[in-house]
């Protein structure tokens, strides 16, 4: 069947299950955006190109299958190398289709040209320029393939439109053939052996749950494992849901604006099991201080990661579900022939800590409204299973914080890369991989700002997300290190409560605007928003602006340092 | 601190842009090229990259296992330097007028080099051999004025089983 490289590249999209993608047509990608018309696929169009990147990357965040992203050359091109780069951090699953000016003006710089294989290939997993039509159903399958497999990543495929008006014969490749990438899925049993028996000799272990656990829908793995042994469980700003807040075992989110419990559980431990996390300096803070007397049973798929910032005693390369369900395994096998260490001291001394140093606020009757308290009623008035997303900065770390996550692929939000403007066309996304379930999205006005108009598309769209503006007026995050660590001088970080007016501007985007300043006002509205199906809508809760993120890591500082509160940023900060 | 240099010989897919994949691989992880050869293999479906590098034997894992993940990346392996033979080529041209020209074709003669091209007030030699006899020469040639001088990094391949000969200490340079 003779077809041109445009059919060929939607029909490839098909073959992959794709059912919708995000983008933006444009001069270079003109050719595969007619045959869009006839297929099953449905696309979405977005008011600017990261924000179809992103919205790619919630999707996938949300249902765990691969985000399609598809724009044409140059501008828009480099306008996705953001959300690449995002997904590259966080291991996100996506395919980027970028149009191409034609392969015979390659190199001339032509209208709109620009070298996107190039400026892309430090933030993708990898990526392929097409210089024949008839490879594209073979690229497009070995795109799909090394974006899910191993460590899931971003691939970007580039097009030239010549290329994609070029006939060829159609055939769909029954394999594919990648000699040169062979993830190592199953572990060692040797290792495996070795990493069950330092877990029979622990008194103080802490299991370290990283992104990975997600990644390799180990969620349930990870239950076992900690049931099995007793053994208290952080999860990392990825794993958040990966394990159930409400759990016994669950210690909650570590590192720099982690809480204490969780923190000084790993500093004290003498064996950290990570599992699918990376040791990110954000958790370890100043390394050479970080968990003294851990050893480190490291579990991770992609090999680079053991030994690449903490060298661990028991490395294991493999895939984090398999991998844990056979340490389970031996332990429950180990378990049978022998006595175990008794963890309930070690359980009892976490316990006092979370009572001693659990997080706090305080919200008074009246205004000012604390974030933490809108973050809380959002939570205790929203569906069990609702998808948070987040943006960057302060918000983030509350909604981290005090959100209780029960539910993996639960939150979505950008850790490595820290993208501002995530949120909104990151819930978009989410929203549109799983209609069934409320989608909020906890934003910063500094961060709204940033891909705001893609509520536009959400409302054009009929894709009825929420938004909780958490608007301090400032860039929050940025405030609070210049109060902290700056003397108090705040260097260009006023951005208005009241330009622009978000409530004005939602409703100028289709979407439906609400604004809460006083406390008692929160409930209210939130159930309001509750009760709208049709369209989306944006809540600006003007929050106290003094409100800082605590505990607090300062950086730099090992986590022995941590600071607790108002009342200790003098001493415990310098 | 003396500083490690380690061989990599790297076997990727012949196909235009491995060669930036690898470079910037590199350059983005902060990993310092000593010297980089590429070469066709005796399969043209397969380049060799030999990349020389410096750092201590953590460094070197990271840089192989970052390698590694490229996907036309198909094959790595550490060259130690007991365990494989290596060669490099340089090129280069010293002031010589007719007062000296005997002593460098004698030093010339001295490392095996070639006289490829001489001129009035120059003289291009070739040479082939370890690096570090590369070295010496080039220590021996600089009091006569090097005007150019180039290298073309190390190639290099295993030993094989059967041979016996004396293992060689490469000496450590500060770069």
């Amino acid at each position: 069947m003779k077809l041109t490289g445009a059919q060929a590249l939607i029909r490839s999209l098909e073959m992959e299950g794709t059912e919708v993608m995000f983008g933006l047509p444009g001069g270079a990608i003109l050719p595969v955006y007619d045959p869009l018309i006839d297929s099953s696929i449905r696309h979405i169009l977005v008011r600017h190109e990261q924000g179809a990147g992103h919205m790619a990357e919630g999707y996938a965040h949300a249902t765990g299958r691969p985000g399609v992203a598809m724009v044409t050359s140059g501008p828009a091109a480099t306008n996705i190398v953001t959300p690449l780069a995002d997904a590259y951090m966080d291991s996100i699953p996506l395919v980027v289709i970028t149009g191409q000016v034609p392969y015979s003006v390659i190199g001339t710089d032509a209208f709109q040209e620009c070298d996107t294989v190039g400026i892309t290939m430090p933030v993708t997993k990898h990526n392929w320029l097409i210089t024949d039509a008839q490879d594209i159903p073979r690229i497009v399958r070995e795109a799909f393939h090394v974006a899910t497999t191993g460590r899931p990543g971003p691939v970007l495929v580039d097009v030239p439109k010549d290329i994609a008006n070029q006939m060829m014969d159609w055939e769909w490749p029954e394999t594919v053939d990648l000699p040169g990438y062979k993830p190592n899925l199953k572990g060692h049993p040797k290792q495996i052996k070795d990493a069950a028996r330092l877990i029979g000799e622990a008194h103080r272990p802490v299991i370290y749950a990283g992104g990975g656990i997600l990644k390799a829908r180990a969620a349930e793995a990870l239950r076992e494992l900690a049931e099995t042994t007793g053994i208290p469980v952080v999860t990392t700003l990825m794993a958040r849901g990966a394990f159930p807040d409400s759990h016994e075992l669950a210690l909650g989110m570590p590192g720099m604006h982690g809480n204490y419990t969780a923190i000084t559980a790993m500093q004290r431990s003498d064996l950290l099991i990570a599992l699918g996390a990376r040791f990110d300096d954000r958790v370890t803070g100043k390394l050479d201080g970080f968990a003294p007397d851990a050893k480190i049973i490291h579990v991770d798929v992609d090999p680079a990661e053991l030994g690449k910032v903490r060298r661990p005693d028991v490395p294991i390369v493999g895939d984090c579900r398999n991998v844990i369900e056979r340490i389970t395994t031996a332990v429950k096998a180990d378990q049978a022939k022998r006595e175990w260490p008794d963890l309930s001291e070690w359980r009892a001394t976490l316990k006092g800590w979370q009572t001693e140093h659990p997080l706090h606020y305080d919200q008074s009757d009246e205004a000012p409204l604390k974030p933490q308290y809108v973050i809380e009623q959002l939570r205790a008035n929203t569906p069990d299973d609702t998808i948070l997303a987040s943006g960057v900065g302060q918000h983030q770390m509350w909604a981290s914080q005090h959100w209780r996550f029960e539910h993996p692929y639960s939150w979505v939000n950008s850790g490595g890369l820290g993208t501002m403007g995530f949120s909104v066309p990151a819930a978009i996304g989410a929203k549109v991989g799983c209609p069934d379930k409320t989608v909020w999205a906890v934003d910063g006005d500094g961060c709204f700002q940033m891909t705001a108009q893609e509520m536009v598309t959400a409302a054009a769209e009929k894709i009825p997300v929420k938004v909780a503006i958490l608007n301090n007026a400032y860039l929050g995050m940025v405030r609070q290190w210049q109060e902290l660590f700056y003397e108090e001088r705040y260097s260009e970080v006023y951005l208005s409560p009241d330009l622009p007016d978000y409530v004005k501007w939602a409703e100028a985007m289709g979407c439906v605007g609400f604004r809460v300043e006083d406390p008692s006002d929160v409930v209210p509205v939130i159930e309001k928003a509750n009760a709208i199906d049709d369209r989306p809508v944006v809540i600006d809760f003007r929050t106290d602006y003094r409100e800082k993120v605590y505990p607090m890591v300062p950086a730099g500082m090992t986590n022995d340092d941590v600071i607790l509160g108002p009342e200790t940023d003098r001493a415990g900060g310098r | 601190m003396p500083i490690d240099h380690h061989i990599l010989s790297v076997l990727v897919e012949n196909k235009f842009g491995v060669l930036t994949r690898v470079s910037s691989l590199f350059s983005r992880r902060g990993y310092n090229i000593y010297s980089l050869a590429v070469s066709p293999t005796e399969d043209d479906r397969y380049s060799r990259m030999t990349i020389v590098v410096d750092g201590d034997a953590a460094l070197v894992e990271q840089i192989t296992k970052q390698l590694n993940k490229l996907i036309p990346v198909i094959k790595i392996s550490e060259l130690a330097d007991a365990d494989a033979v290596e060669r490099e080529l340089m090129l280069v041209t010293i002031k010589g007028g007719a007062d000296t020209r005997s002593q460098v074709t004698e030093l010339a003669s001295i490392f095996e080099a070639k006289i490829l091209d001489v001129g009035f007030e120059a003289v291009t030699l070739m040479v082939a051999g370890q690096p570090d006899k590369l070295d010496a020469m080039t220590d021996l040639l600089k009091p006569f004025g090097i005007v150019e001088l180039q290298r073309t990094g190390r190639i290099a391949l295993p030993k094989l089983s059967r041979q016996s000969s004396k293992l060689r200490v490469v000496k450590n340079r500060t770069a």
